[in-house]
């Protein structure tokens, strides 16, 4: 079992990672590299001044507005439109000079009742009663969502483009290949809390929203910068938000939501915009999904102690009951045969071995998870003074090759001594599955990393992408020699232009080695 | 064959055996009074045992036995879709569905009156005793029992009809594959939901019609005295009216809440244990059935998938065939290995062959009539394009569809002008009054099975009807006032109405089994880069590449036409499937993602693939991600 004690130190502030090149992390001081970084198209940096932020939500602005005094007819309408069952209740509760007595008394009354039940449901699952901006924050991928002023990236499964989230509800993509920067913006577009590329497809991109999931069409050959909201498409469901969780199934054929308020999980036809609720008992909600890469499974975690595998061709699903938290992350490797996740409060990644043919899962699949690496807080000395490093996992992700394994680290916010951190592992499958250490990966001195993501097909080894708490993007290559059979099928991809945009002697250095 | 028949055999015992829970339920829930909570449940366990409680409930069983025998009989796999208002008529008018509404008014009298015997009180019987005012005891209707009787037909007959018109017959096959339970689990609150809106519309629509025609028994009475037959004057004696109760033809007497509720709640009994069979029928049929690729026996051999392929009819195992190819294609390497190999003696690739030429003959089938009405769409309403365009569509097998006619007729009638001021000025100055048009309207009229009969008082009866059920009062008295003005401007105003995009989702109508051969090819084609091993499907697939990128450019070409792009209004509070609705775009994304599914698999080994040079300029792009 591998654990943090056998990593090399991290680095001193001031340096930033680099690569892998040879077995090792490279890095070097910022200043020079920085100025290297800002040269490459892909490298980006938003800062938070630069973003025009809602200086207020929609729904004040009703006090914009001179008070005006309707029937109560009217007013009972707008509240049944507005607010449903318990906003006409509150209406004709508070309106109490107009209606007669025993209606606003049993409405209250009624009113009373129900929020005596939801008081107690939400004491069943705590996170009910949060609002939908606290939820998004609670579940997400992202460390400090909130806060965070790229608030989702993703991507492009087949080429070199990917659509970056901001702060200010817009969603920007970028293509190297194309000088047009097309940005989205929509009416329901807000709080994203995830986006990601349909696979086989050039142009739709999903976007996870507060209160519905949207379905954009870029096309890639347009020219506009501002595509029109009527290409996106919208999907809702009733009590279905917020959307804190997507994801396409591999053949591009299904898209999957989930919210922590609803405990149901939409498969969705996109093109048909119909959905078929998936339901369980228990668990609250739904809080992460993850297809596995082969199609045939999909993690499903829920908000209480207990995550499912799902089996995706009749839709059964496997119980997994936690004994401390939520399953907070988890990934796949490539070949769908293993599952790495994490669980809140401990310090640990778990993982489970599916070896059988789909469709029997339930039958022989692992009986318990086993503890692959050990990631408690360990302490290293630099000249800057002690460092702790370790603790509980915002989230994890695995490169496509299933070589490296990246690992977002909390941190302690408060603690200037304890840096959230993404801690990278080497991955084996064979004779035995380990984790084997790698290094630290660290951005400019003051900077945390907030989301990461692995390159879906780069040549040369695997490519994390991370976005840094300043705004800024960066891509960390790591150049190694794939040990597992070439893979089929991706050769459709066009070289990187990356390699030409790093120092030539790491290109070089890494062809000897493949040598 | 016989699976379907065992299929629908099964659903149909499911639902007699989901009969006797339904029916407590609904004893329940009309015997129940919150104040004799015991009494309630005495009544009912009395009920229960008593004879004609039992019998009542084996004409129940009986009726949903043939509600059943109906669904097989009725179903299809391929919505049949009417482009306008007139064709819809001409579908409910046609003496196939004319029947099923009559058997379904029938059964519905049958349903109503198991009610009335299990809600007992007022509405048990048809006559009660009374005493005329000169003191003679007499029987007398029981006009209780008789609305009972009335709403049950009633809602029979527009449950038919509805079922006509959201072709409710219609029976989709599922992109989520699923078991029964967890979909029969799934499906039952919306059915009930929808059981209950719906009777919820159909008792409305009963009381007012009620409320104008209820004088009709009293009439009927009348005319009996009048009669000489003996029997009916019997009858009529038997059965004397007691005026003095409240007459339940007026407002005041239909106002009744207890009335209202029973007669809602026996219409959702009705509709529920309809729907509940129509439901399981459904499941049941579309259930995935895993056909043999190959035989060893060759007594077996038209059990085999690629003999099932190419056979015609049924269509149902023609769908379920393609479904499993689908299916096979994604998630079973061995079978797919057994559609690679080659025959024994002589080693020819003969399954691959028959599944890849039948796959594309459907898609060329699909481009061919895609181009066929794209052609008549750009001549729009010209003679020539309708000839020709007849021309075209007439040589095509049977595998499509019953409204080809119409689908034209859509095109020629294409200029939207509000029905409304058409109907004042008919004829002069009304762009339908060209000669040219007439010529184009007449054959599509004549081809429809109705003609002749529009005149009829038989129409004039129903229509009026049927629409106040599905629009409203408007179209009440625009029918009422067409029908009185201009009867040749009659049939062009109504085919002027076209329900909009219809004609496109009779194109694509269907398309399900052209998504099946799209996603069935793509997986074969990107499974044999790595598992065919005799190198068989390197043969076809330039043909494949090509069938393809024809078919993405007439369905390109055809989106842009107007309404094909729009998308249908969403229903979600109906039994009927609008499935068939959105398939077009379901085949437009899935034509995308097989063709990418292709690509990305091969790569720039394409390049060496034998196509045109404009198929491979359409190939590059989509290898660049430009598409």
């Amino acid at each position: 079992m591998c654990s943090l004690a056998l990593f090399p130190p991290p680095l001193p502030s001031g340096q930033t990672t680099l690569c892998e090149s040879n077995n090792e992390l490279l890095s070097g001081a910022s200043t020079e590299d920085r100025l290297k970084q800002e040269s490459s198209p892909l490298s980006l940096h938003f800062p938070r001044e630069s973003l025009k932020l809602h200086s207020r939500t929609e729904s004040s602005s009703k006090a914009a507005f001179l008070d005006h005094s309707e029937t109560l007819w009217m007013r009972s309408a707008a509240a049944w439109r507005d607010g449903g069952f318990t906003g006409l209740l509150n209406e004709i509760t508070n309106s109490h000079t107009e209606v007669p007595k025993w209606l606003s008394m049993s409405s209250g009354c009624i009113l009373a009742l129900l929020r005596w039940v939801s008081s107690f449901h939400g004491s069943l699952f705590p996170h009910l009663t949060l609002s939908s901006e606290d939820m998004i924050a609670e579940f997400s991928q992202v460390l400090n969502w909130s806060d965070c002023v790229v608030r989702a990236f993703a991507w492009h499964p087949h080429t070199d483009k990917f659509a970056v989230a901001l702060l200010d509800d817009s969603i920007k993509i970028y293509n190297p290949k194309s000088a047009t920067t097309p940005t989205l913006k929509h009416r329901l577009q807000r709080s994203v809390a995830a986006v990601q590329w349909k696979p086989l497809c050039a142009s739709a991109l999903a976007v996870a929203c507060q209160n519905c999931l949207l379905v954009w069409h870029v096309d890639p050959c347009s020219l506009s910068t501002r595509p029109s909201s009527g290409c996106a498409q919208v999907l809702s469901h009733p009590g279905h938000s917020p959307v804190t969780s997507i994801a396409w199934s591999p053949s591009g054929s299904l898209l999957l939501s989930a919210s922590p308020m609803d405990s149901t999980m939409m498969v969705w036809d996109v093109a048909a915009e119909s959905c078929v609720p998936l339901q369980r008992v228990g668990g609250g909600g739904v809080s992460f999904l993850s297809w596995s890469p082969d199609g045939s499974h999909v993690l499903a975690s829920t908000p209480s102690a207990l995550f499912r595998v799902w089996e995706t061709r009749m839709w059964t699903c496997e119980r997994w009951p936690c004994v401390k938290g939520r399953c907070q992350s988890g990934c796949w490797s490539p070949d769908g045969s293993r599952l790495l996740f994490t669980v809140q409060g401990e310090m640990v990644i778990y993982a489970l071995t599916f070896t059988d043919a789909p469709g029997q899962l339930s039958h022989s699949g692992p009986q318990a998870a086993a503890v692959v690496a050990d990631l408690s807080e360990t302490t290293f000395s630099t000249p800057d003074g002690d460092i702790v490093v370790g603790g509980e996992i915002q989230s994890l992700v695995w490169d496509p090759r299933g070589e490296r394994l990246a690992v977002l680290l909390k941190g302690d916010p408060q603690a200037a001594d304890r840096p959230a951190i993404i801690a990278v592992f080497k991955t084996r499958a064979n004779p035995i599955f380990e984790l084997l250490p790698c290094g630290f990966v660290q951005g400019e001195a003051g900077a945390e990393p907030r989301l990461m993501q692995f390159h879906p097909n780069f040549q040369h080894g695997a490519l994390l992408t991370v976005c840094w708490s300043n705004g800024r993007i960066t891509h960390v290559p790591f150049y190694f020699v794939s040990a597992g059979v070439p893979h089929f099928g991706l050769s459709g991809s066009p070289l990187l232009p990356h390699p030409q945009q790093r120092p030539a002697d790491f290109v070089n250095q890494s062809q000897h080695h493949h040598l | 064959h016989q699976v379907i028949c065992w299929r629908a055999v099964a659903s149909i015992a499911w639902a007699v055996l989901l009969l006797p829970p339904i029916t407590l339920v609904f004893v329940i829930i009309s015997k129940f009074s919150f104040l004799h909570p015991i009494q309630t449940i005495s009544e009912c366990l009395y009920l229960l045992t008593s004879a004609s409680g039992i019998f009542s409930f084996i004409l129940l069983c009986g009726v949903i036995l043939i509600v059943g025998f109906l669904h097989l009989e009725y179903y299809t796999v391929i919505p049949t879709i009417a482009c306008s208002k007139i064709a819809l008529l001409g579908q409910l008018l046609h003496p196939r569905h004319f029947i099923n509404s009559l058997v379904h008014c029938f059964m519905g009298v049958i349903v109503a009156w198991c009610c009335a015997v299990t809600m007992g009180l007022r509405y048990e019987t048809l006559g009660y005793p009374c005493t005329e005012s000169d003191g003679h005891p007499q029987m007398c209707l029981n006009e209780y029992h008789l609305i009972l009787l009335l709403a049950g037909a009633f809602v029979g007959f527009s449950h038919s009809l509805l079922g006509v018109i959201y072709n409710m017959n219609y029976v989709s096959f599922h992109t989520v594959q699923q078991y029964k339970y967890l979909r029969f689990k799934r499906c039952l609150p919306l059915v009930v939901k929808c059981s209950a809106t719906q009777a919820l519309y159909s008792v409305r629509n009963y009381i007012v019609m009620y409320l104008f025609l209820g004088k009709c028994p009293f009439f009927m009475n009348k005319m009996l005295v009048a009669q000489p037959i003996h029997l009916l004057t019997a009858l009529n004696n038997f059965f004397q009216i007691d005026y003095s109760v409240h007459p339940l033809d007026s407002i005041a007497g239909l106002l009744d809440l207890s009335l209202l509720y029973h007669l809602w709640s026996s219409a959702t009994f009705l509709l529920l244990t309809w729907n509940i069979t129509l439901l399981l029928f459904r499941i049941f049929v579309t259930e995935v059935y895993s056909f043999p690729v190959q035989s060893s026996f060759t007594e077996d051999s038209h059990q085999c998938l690629p003999k099932v392929l190419t056979e015609k009819q049924p269509m149902i195992l023609k769908f379920l065939a393609l479904q499993d190819l689908a299916l096979l294609s994604q998630h079973s390497p061995s079978r797919r290995c057994e559609v690679f190999s080659l025959s024994q003696p002589g080693g020819h690739p003969h399954n691959w062959n028959a599944i890849s030429k039948e796959c594309l003959s459907l898609l060329t089938d699909l481009t061919q009539r895609l181009v066929a009405y794209h052609d008549t769409v750009a001549t729009n309403g010209r003679a020539k394009s309708l000839s020709s365009g007849k021309d075209l569509m007439s040589p095509r097998p049977v595998f499509l569809m019953k409204t080809p006619a119409s689908v034209f007729a859509r095109s020629v009638a294409g200029t939207p002008q509000s029905p409304l001021t058409s109907l004042f000025t008919p004829d002069l100055d009304s762009p339908f009054a060209s000669p040219a048009l007439r010529r184009l309207t007449a054959p599509v009229d004549q081809c429809s099975p109705w003609y002749g009969t529009v005149q009829s008082p038989h129409i004039m009866r129903r229509a009026p009807k049927l629409w106040s059920t599905s629009t409203g009062e408007v179209e009440f008295q625009k029918s009422n006032i067409s029908f009185s003005t201009h009867r040749s401007s009659n049939i062009q105003v109504l085919s002027n109405e076209v329900l909009p995009e219809a004609s496109s989702q009779a194109l694509f109508a269907d398309s399900q089994a052209h998504i099946w051969a799209l996603e069935g090819l793509s997986y074969l084609v990107q499974a044999s880069f790595s598992e065919d091993q005799f190198g068989v499907v390197q043969t076809t697939l330039p043909s494949i590449l090509s069938c393809m990128l024809v078919l993405q450019e007439a369905v390109d070409r055809h989106f842009k036409l107007p309404h094909a792009s729009s998308k249908p209004v969403r229903s979600t509070s109906s039994m009927g499937d609008s499935t068939y609705k959105t398939l077009r775009f379901a085949l437009r994304a899935t034509l995308k993602t097989a063709i990418y599914r292709i690509t990305t698999t091969f790569g720039d080994h394409l390049n060496a693939v034998q196509i045109s040079a404009e198929h491979r300029k359409r190939l590059q792009q989509f290898l660049e991600y430009k598409e």
